[in-house]
């Protein structure tokens, strides 16, 4: 039975995630040079098109299509066929399932945008479209149907992910940190300055993501009732929590705070709510994006000590948040939130914990194995990097023939 | 003439602008530039991580004057653009041969 409620909160929820996509490409934009701002924006800007083809034609059907052992679903519904306006109750029963499929698609199109971070102002457009392309048919689709798919190996072993601690936010991670031993560091990496050319665009990004994330969080209750109302709290507070640690941390540890600080705490939060947002408690929810605030913050500054070059923290703060927040599940979660999800650790179930670990571990590894192999196959068969000329030129005029700031 | 060329903090242009407005100069051109002298740069931190900045961002001023003018202009110049810390910036004077206005073809000090 289609409840109206319902289908209007999941399709404003599906809009809200679009514009998470847009709002991340000024995130991202605004910490690059100024001659690759174009070019970054670009690489998240495109992919609501590709992938979104992609979707369509594949993506739809083998993560939520007839199972095939547990590990993909089938092509059945190639081209969206048999995807209507009927409810698929297996996922959502009183919403459209072409609503659900359409929510699912902008899921699938800002994952891989969040990789570019970490691959910023370095890689060319041609490898990147291709690269993006294989990840989410061999990465995203496979591990969406293991931990949301019906039937999925992950799911019937009674993983929790409510929104993508796992799906989204480690596949990225775990993408990033892959690309990244791949590809090496920019040119200047460790030899010149690079800073942000524009932190007002960035912070204009962050309140864009943060509002999307409501749509992102809450709308994955796929129906507007208690759970939603609590994982838009949950949201809200996981990001309040990661904004004032990390910048309390920086204030102490650096002698000021900053505003680039409070934003990537809020979006460290953010990602780390993400797997409990429907399962955990709203006190619960503090208490995770204060450890999001201060954890990623840690593993930021690891990075920099490391000397690896994932320019703007792809692994620091989606990896890393993706992976604390869906072991946090497994200690925090409770059913009294959501008889739908499972007792975590603190509420008697210590069994939960392991389960999220197992998840973590068979996702973490495989997305980063097969990431590691598609990157390989690109280099070898386009290369990846621009050249160190045109890397000195900017990924803006030599890749897309534009500037960003003209007369 | 002489041309005046002052570098100075980029906060103190309007006063500088205005005190030789006073005193009845008809025309500058100004450049924001970065460099750096005996103020060095500063520090700047991304995500926790502390960044050396070197080049320090300026405003430079030219202008081109009769010399008798010179002296007085400059005294000006000290008195607006002073803040007595390192980074007050610099004025370079230099001998100028020729001046020349586009619209008449003017030339000399009358084309100042």
């Amino acid at each position: 039975m289609i409840q109206s409620g319902d289908t209007a909160f999941v399709l404003i929820s599906a809009a809200l995630v679009l514009l998470m996509i847009p709002g991340l490409a000024l995130f991202y934009g605004g910490m690059v040079r100024r001659k690759n701002v174009l070019g970054t924006i670009m690489q998240s800007l495109i992919l609501i098109s590709l992938v979104s083809f992609e979707w369509v034609y594949l993506g739809y059907s083998m993560s939520f299509g007839p199972d095939i052992h547990g590990l993909i679903g089938s092509l059945a519904w190639f081209g969206l066929g048999g995807v209507g306006t009927a409810p698929n109750p297996d996922y959502a029963g009183t919403i459209p399932q072409i609503a659900f499929a359409m929510y699912q698609c902008m899921f699938a199109a800002i994952t891989p945008a969040l990789i570019t971070g970490a691959v910023a102002e370095r890689m060319r457009f041609g490898p990147f479209l291709l690269f993006s392309l294989i990840w989410v048919v061999v990465v995203y689709n496979p591990v969406c149907h293991w931990v949301w798919g019906n039937g999925g190996w992950l799911k019937a072993l009674g993983v929790l992910d409510f929104a993508g601690g796992l799906v989204v936010h480690l596949t990225c991670g775990a993408a990033a940190l892959a690309a990244v031993l791949v590809m090496g560091a920019r040119k200047d990496h460790g030899k010149h300055q690079i800073v942000p050319h524009n932190l007002p665009m960035t912070l204009l990004g962050t309140g864009l993501l943060w509002f999307g994330w409501f749509g992102f969080n809450s709308g994955s209750a796929l129906a507007a009732n208690g759970v939603a109302a609590n994982a838009f709290a949950a949201t809200h507070l996981g990001g309040m929590a990661g904004m004032a640690v990390w910048s309390v941390i920086e204030w102490w540890h650096r002698g000021k705070p900053t505003s680039l600080g409070a934003a990537s705490g809020a979006v460290a939060g953010l990602a780390t709510i993400t797997p409990g947002a429907g399962f955990v408690s709203p006190g619960s929810a503090v208490l995770i994006g204060m450890l999001a605030g201060g954890i990623c913050y840690g593993a930021v500054l690891l990075k920099a000590r490391l000397r690896f070059d994932d320019s703007l923290d792809v692994v620091g703060i989606h990896g890393v948040g993706g992976l604390i927040g869906t072991l946090l599940v497994g200690v925090l979660a409770a059913k009294a939130v959501n008889p739908a999800g499972a007792d975590g650790l603190l509420a008697g179930n210590a069994a939960q914990l392991g389960i999220q670990a197992l998840g973590v571990a068979a996702v973490g590894l495989y997305a980063f194995v097969a990431s590691w192999c598609i990157i390989r196959i690109v280099k070898a068969v386009m290369g990846l990097r621009l050249d160190p000329q045109a890397e000195t030129m900017g990924l803006d005029l030599s890749e897309h023939t534009e500037s960003a700031y003209g007369e | 003439m002489k041309r005046i060329e002052v570098i100075i903090r980029p906060h103190k242009l309007e006063e500088v602008k205005e005190k030789l407005v006073e005193m009845g100069v008809s025309g500058m051109t100004i450049t924001e530039v970065k460099g750096f002298g005996r103020q060095r740069g500063h520090t700047e931190v991304y995500r926790g991580t502390e960044y050396q900045v070197d080049f320090v961002p300026k405003v430079k001023i030219e202008l081109v004057v009769e010399e008798a003018r010179v002296r007085p202009l400059v005294e000006t110049i000290l008195q607006a653009a002073r803040t007595g810390e390192v980074g007050d910036g610099k004025i370079f004077i230099s001998t100028m041969p020729e001046a020349i206005r586009i619209r008449t073809g003017e030339s000399g000090a009358q084309a100042l």
